[in-house]
C-alpha cells in the first residue's frame, strides 16, 4: 500500500477506533453499573430502538432532512445574490450589512413564533427559520471572497480593459471560490440546526412530524432510547452533510487552492 | 541573433521614433510625498533601456506611468508621439511584466497566457495558435496544462512573460521581473529576454536594482537616486549583441558596472549632502 493510501485509511480509522472505544466503555458502564434505560441507555439498546423504531423516525429523518435542504438551498442563493450585490458598491454594503448582522446575532428560537404566526404553512415557516439561521455565513464569506482579489490580478485585468462583467467572471467568481466553500461548511450545518430548532418551537405532530418533534414526545413519554436514537439521526445527519460540503469543495478546489492540496 | 538580423538592428536609422516619451513627469503622492522629480525620457524604437536605481527611487512608479497604469501629478506621456488611445493599435501595442508572476492560480498555464486574447475577443483558434507560439517562446511548450502553483519561480515568471508577448507587443515595459529569482535562474532569464528582444524588434523597458543586469541587458540604462526619484545620468552600454555569458564578466562589462556605480555613489552623496542641515 502507498504512504498515501495508509494516509487516508488511517485518516478514516482512527475515528471509527475512537467511536468504537467510547461506546465499549459507555456500553460497559452501564451494564456494570446496572443504569436505568430511563436514564442513560445502553448503545446497544439505542440501536435495537434505532431499527425497531425506524417506521416512526425514518419519516421523521425525510421531514427534517427536508427542511434542511431546502432551508440551505436558500441561503445558499440569497445569501449569494447579496454578497453579488454587496460588492457592486461600498454603499449598498455599507448600508445593509448590519441588517445581516442583526439577521445573525438575533436568536432563532425568539423570532421563530412570529415566523410560525405570520407564515401560514407551518412547513414553509420552519424552512424560513433555518434558512436564516444559514443564510449569514454565506453572506459574510462570499462577500469577503468577492473582495479578496490579488491587487496585481486586478491591475492586469484594468491594463487589457476587462469589462465589468469579464472582472466578475473570469476574476471575481474564481477569487472568491474558496471562501464561498468555507461558508457552504458552516452554511450546511446551521441549517441543520436552525431546521431542528425551529421544529422545536413549532412543535408540529401529525403527519408532517419532524426528528425535534420525535425527541420532545420521547422526553414527554420517557422513552429515553428513542430519543438517543433520534439525536444520533440528527447527528450522522450533521456530519453526512458536513462530509458533501467538504467533499464539493475538493471537487472543485483540488487543483489550486492551498486548503484543498494533499488533503 | 543572426547575421541579417544584427545588420538590420546596425541599420536602424538613428534617431528612430520614439515609441514612449515622458516630458516633465512628475508624482506626488497625497500628503505631499514626492515620488519623483521630473523626470523627462524618450525611448526610442528597438532600445532596451534600463531604469536603474536603489530600492523606493521611484523607478517602479515612473514604469507604471510609462505603462498608462498610473497618472502622474505633473507633465505627460507621449505613446508613438500621440495620446494613451494610440495604445493598442496595429504595431502599437504595450505589455507589462509585474514583479510577481501575477498568475491566477485557479487556471492552466496555458488559459493564464491566452487571457489577454479572451479579453479582448480573440477568437478561438487565432488564440491557440498565439498561445502556443507564445509558450514556445519562453520554452513552456510542455506545460501547458500545467497549473501555476506546480511550477518553479523561473517558471512561473516564464508564463508571465508568454502572456505579455501573447498579443505580440511592440513595447515591453518590465517591472523587476526577476528580482524574486534566485541568481542563476535571473542569469538564464536574461540571456532569453535578450533573444527575444532581438527576435521580436522589441522596444523594452527594464526596471532593476542590479548593476550587472542592467549592463548585460541594456543598449542605455538611466539611473535614478533614492527617494524623491530624480534622473542622475544615463549610460550608453555601447557593447554588441548578441551577448554571451562572456561578456558579464568581460572587463568591458565592469567599467560599465564602475560608471553606474559612480553615478549612484555621486547621488546618494548629493542626496546626503542635501538631507544635511
Amino acid at each position: 500500500m502507498t504512504e498515501r493510501g495508509a494516509d487516508t485509511l488511517l485518516r478514516f480509522a482512527m475515528p471509527v477506533v475512537i467511536a468504537l472505544v467510547l461506546l465499549g466503555i459507555w456500553e460497559a458502564l452501564v451494564r456494570v453499573y446496572d443504569v436505568p434505560a430511563y436514564l442513560v441507555p445502553a448503545p446497544s439498546v439505542v440501536a435495537k430502538t434505532l431499527v425497531a423504531d425506524w417506521p416512526i423516525l425514518g419519516p421523521s429523518l425525510a421531514v427534517t432532512l427536508r427542511t434542511t435542504l431546502a432551508a440551505f438551498a436558500i441561503a445558499v442563493l440569497l445569501g449569494t445574490l447579496t454578497a453579488f450585490l454587496f460588492v457592486q458598491s461600498r454603499w449598498i454594503e455599507i448600508s445593509l450589512f448590519p441588517y445581516a448582522v442583526l439577521l445573525q446575532v438575533t436568536p432563532i428560537v425568539a423570532i421563530a413564533p412570529l415566523i410560525i404566526i405570520w407564515v401560514k404553512d407551518t412547513q414553509v415557516a420552519l424552512v424560513v427559520c433555518a434558512a436564516i439561521v444559514a443564510i449569514f455565513p454565506v453572506i459574510a464569506n462570499t462577500t469577503l471572497g468577492l473582495r479578496s482579489v490579488d491587487p496585481g490580478l486586478a491591475a492586469l485585468f484594468s491594463m487589457y480593459k476587462a469589462s465589468r462583467l469579464q472582472r466578475l467572471l473570469r476574476l471575481r467568481i474564481p477569487s472568491a471560490a474558496p471562501y464561498f466553500f468555507g461558508g457552504l461548511r458552516i452554511a450546511s450545518g446551521l441549517a441543520l440546526i436552525g431546521a431542528v430548532v425551529a421544529e422545536f418551537v413549532a412543535g408540529t405532530g401529525g403527519h408532517a412530524a419532524g426528528l425535534a418533534y420525535q425527541i420532545l414526545q420521547a422526553g414527554y413519554q420517557l422513552n429515553i432510547p428513542r430519543l438517543f436514537a433520534a439525536l444520533f439521526l440528527v447527528t450522522v445527519a450533521g456530519v453526512v452533510l458536513f462530509a458533501a460540503m467538504v467533499w464539493i469543495s475538493k471537487l472543485a478546489l483540488a487543483r489550486w487552492h492551498e486548503s484543498e492540496i494533499a488533503g | 541573433m543572426n547575421a541579417a538580423e544584427q545588420a538590420s538592428r546596425d541599420s536602424l536609422p538613428v534617431p528612430a521614433a520614439p515609441v514612449v516619451s515622458a516630458a516633465g513627469v512628475a508624482m506626488t503622492y497625497r500628503g505631499g510625498t514626492r515620488a519623483l522629480e521630473p523626470v523627462d525620457l524618450a525611448v526610442r524604437e528597438g532600445e532596451f533601456v534600463t531604469l536603474l536605481g536603489p530600492s523606493g527611487c521611484g523607478k517602479s512608479t515612473l514604469l507604471r506611468i510609462l505603462a498608462g497604469l498610473a497618472a502622474p501629478t505633473a507633465g505627460g506621456v507621449a505613446w508613438w508621439e500621440g495620446g494613451i488611445d494610440r495604445v493598442g493599435e496595429a504595431g502599437r501595442k504595450l505589455s507589462f511584466v509585474f514583479q510577481d508572476p501575477t498568475l491566477m492560480p485557479w487556471t492552466s498555464v496555458a488559459a493564464n497566457v491566452r487571457l489577454p486574447l479572451d479579453l479582448a475577443g480573440c477568437s478561438r483558434v487565432e488564440s491557440d495558435r498565439r498561445v502556443a507560439a507564445a509558450l514556445e517562446l519562453v520554452g513552456l511548450e510542455g506545460f501547458a496544462s500545467s497549473y501555476p502553483r506546480e511550477l518553479s519561480g523561473g517558471m512561473q515568471m516564464r508564463v508571465s512573460i508568454a502572456r505579455a508577448l501573447v498579443t505580440e507587443p511592440n513595447l515591453l515595459l518590465m517591472d523587476e521581473p526577476f528580482g524574486a529569482l534566485d541568481e542563476i535562474t535571473r542569469a538564464r532569464l536574461d540571456a532569453d529576454l535578450l533573444r527575444l528582444w532581438s527576435r521580436r524588434r522589441l522596444t523594452v523597458v527594464f526596471v532593476t536594482h542590479s548593476l550587472y543586469e542592467a549592463v548585460f541587458l541594456s543598449t542605455r540604462v538611466v539611473v535614478l537616486s533614492a527617494r524623491p526619484g530624480r534622473v542622475v545620468g544615463e549610460v550608453a552600454i555601447d557593447e554588441p549583441f548578441p551577448r554571451d555569458e562572456s561578456f558579464r564578466v568581460s572587463a568591458r562589462a565592469a567599467a560599465h558596472c564602475k560608471s553606474l556605480a559612480d553615478l549612484l555613489a555621486a547621488a546618494s552623496g548629493a542626496a546626503d549632502a542635501r538631507a544635511r542641515p
